[in-house]
């Protein structure tokens, strides 16, 4: 039996037009303002293993125009199903095929194999959503850039030792690199291409 | 029964909310915030038929429809004006398909949607302004091949503009462009700031508000994230300056705002007003409350 069992698959959005509308603000909100820890409003229940925040984001930004990767971890049937269901997206095995993916953070090297765009069209590229165990709380890092006045701050948790350099290398490709948002719970943080992170 | 669009609108059902349909709607959010990570870069979107023709803001609409919800609260300028045509239309268009309350009073409204100018009032932090772009390539005039002008930004090659602005000077004596003035953002991308005033150029630096510019007959948004550095071309012996009016408004006396001249008689008579319709309203206002309580004084 290869088909999709309805009574196993958790609900999406109550209100799609709505909802969507209010989590795509916040997340917009997120990006404006790199560093600041959002609160998604109304999120829906999370699909165990991925969190609330990673559920509300691909429900609001992932259709059938833009294929998703799953790191091992968040690979299972029941993700799969809800994402497949509720999205309608291709699911595809090779990380440079994707538009969005959904990382833990001990993959190494973290960003590696993913669409960076090309300098003609630096839109062409990835959109990372790292789970981490908490957004506050870890080794603060320094941020500046675009949408920052001054500078701004991440202390978010489990990030890799490597993460700064990773994140260096990758502003240094701009125009092209890829664009990062890390949730945990129902909160999310977004770290565009454009913005400079340091310890 | 309902016989108009607008009743259409109106009945449950029979539009989708904001007009654009969810999938629509995600593409083009996708793209605002490609467009946020890239700050001025044009990001191709597959702009759709909107209800009114190119040039009447088609992309600054679909944007609008796209980031807009119950609880915003929306204005629309034309030129400053809250009161012409295109601004009434486009405000009583998402009054109808989205529910939204709107408003003429820069400070209270979350989105601002405009054309050709930039409120005088500053804007604040959470405010969205929305730019509707004729023209988003700002090298668009000195090279008219698309396939060109995306490798010179690729190539961040600008020589062409900065040209263009010294052979202005060379025949002008100064950079004669007056509005659609280019801008370079946070050092990397020439960007048009829409057919806007030069006056307006530097509100756009490191505004606190974000800026989202929509093109819907070249399917092109972009974007300058808040307090993003904002530069307008110059050269060291030629610095940008704006302009500025040896008169003040009519109606508010303001010597600061960008001013409108109007030609009242057939003998030639000029007056100057604020283009900026709200500011001035606010002002006389502000100046008529003032005026009371001083004669409630001196009674």
């Amino acid at each position: 039996m290869s088909g999709i069992a309805s009574r196993d698959i958790a609900p999406g959005l109550a209100d799609p037009a709505h909802d969507s509308q209010r989590l795509f603000r916040t997340i917009l909100d997120a990006f404006s303002h790199p560093g600041r820890i959002v609160s998604l409003p109304d999120a829906p229940a999370a699909v165990p293993p991925l969190s609330r925040a990673a559920t509300a984001f691909v429900l609001t930004l992932v259709d059938r125009d833009t294929p998703l990767w799953l790191a091992p971890a968040f690979d299972t049937p029941a993700v799969r199903d809800f994402i497949r269901f509720h999205t309608g997206t291709l699911l595809v095995g090779s990380e440079s095929e994707a538009l969005f993916a959904l990382l833990t953070p001990d993959r190494s090297p973290l960003f590696d194999a993913f669409a960076i765009g090309t300098d003609a069209y630096p839109d062409r590229s990835a959109t990372l959503v790292v789970e981490v165990p908490s957004l506050t709380g870890g080794p603060p890092l320094a941020l500046r850039g675009p949408g920052i006045d001054g500078q701004a701050q991440l202390s978010a948790t489990g990030l890799p030792e490597s993460f700064v350099a990773e994140r260096a290398a990758n502003h240094a490709l701009f125009p092209c690199g890829v664009d990062l948002v890390l949730t945990a719970g129902a909160e999310l943080v977004a770290l565009p291409r454009s913005i400079v992170v340091e310890r | 029964m309902p016989d108009t669009i607008a009743d259409q609108g109106r009945d449950e059902g029979a539009y989708n909310y904001a007009y654009l349909d969810e999938q629509t709607k995600r593409m083009i959010r996708r793209a605002i915030l490609k467009a946020v990570a890239v700050p001025g870069y044009q990001v191709p979107f597959g702009g759709r038929e909107m209800p009114l023709p190119y040039g009447w803001g088609t992309g600054g609409i679909q944007i609008t429809a796209s980031i807009i919800g119950r609880d915003d609260t929306l204005k629309v300028i034309d030129q400053g004006a809250d009161d012409t045509t295109n601004a009434v239309s486009i405000r009583r268009f998402f009054a109808k398909v989205a529910g939204v309350a709107t408003t003429t009073r820069t400070e209270e409204a979350t989105v601002i949607q405009t054309r050709h100018r930039v409120p005088e009032t500053p804007l604040r932090e959470g405010q969205i302004l929305v730019f509707q772009v004729p023209i988003p390539e700002p090298l668009r005039m000195l090279e008219p091949r698309e396939t060109e002008t995306r490798t010179l930004h690729a190539l961040s090659e600008y020589g062409v503009m900065q040209v263009s602005l010294y052979e202005s000077i060379a025949r002008h004596g100064r950079i004669s462009k007056a509005y659609n003035y280019p801008v370079l953002v946070n050092g990397r991308y020439i960007m048009s700031p829409s057919p806007i005033p030069k006056f307006d150029n530097p509100k756009l630096d490191r505004n606190p508000a974000l800026q989202l510019y929509g093109a819907g007959r070249e399917k092109r948004i972009y974007a300058v994230p808040p307090h993003t550095p904002v530069k307008s071309l110059d050269f060291d012996d030629h610095p940008f300056e704006i302009e500025r009016w040896t008169q003040c408004c009519d109606l508010c006396g303001s010597t600061e705002s960008f001013l409108d001249e109007m030609i009242v008689d057939d003998e030639g008579t000029r007056r100057f007003i604020c283009s900026d319709t709200d500011y001035c309203q606010e002002r006389q206002e502000a100046q008529r409350l003032e005026a009371q309580s001083q004669k409630g004084e001196r009674q």
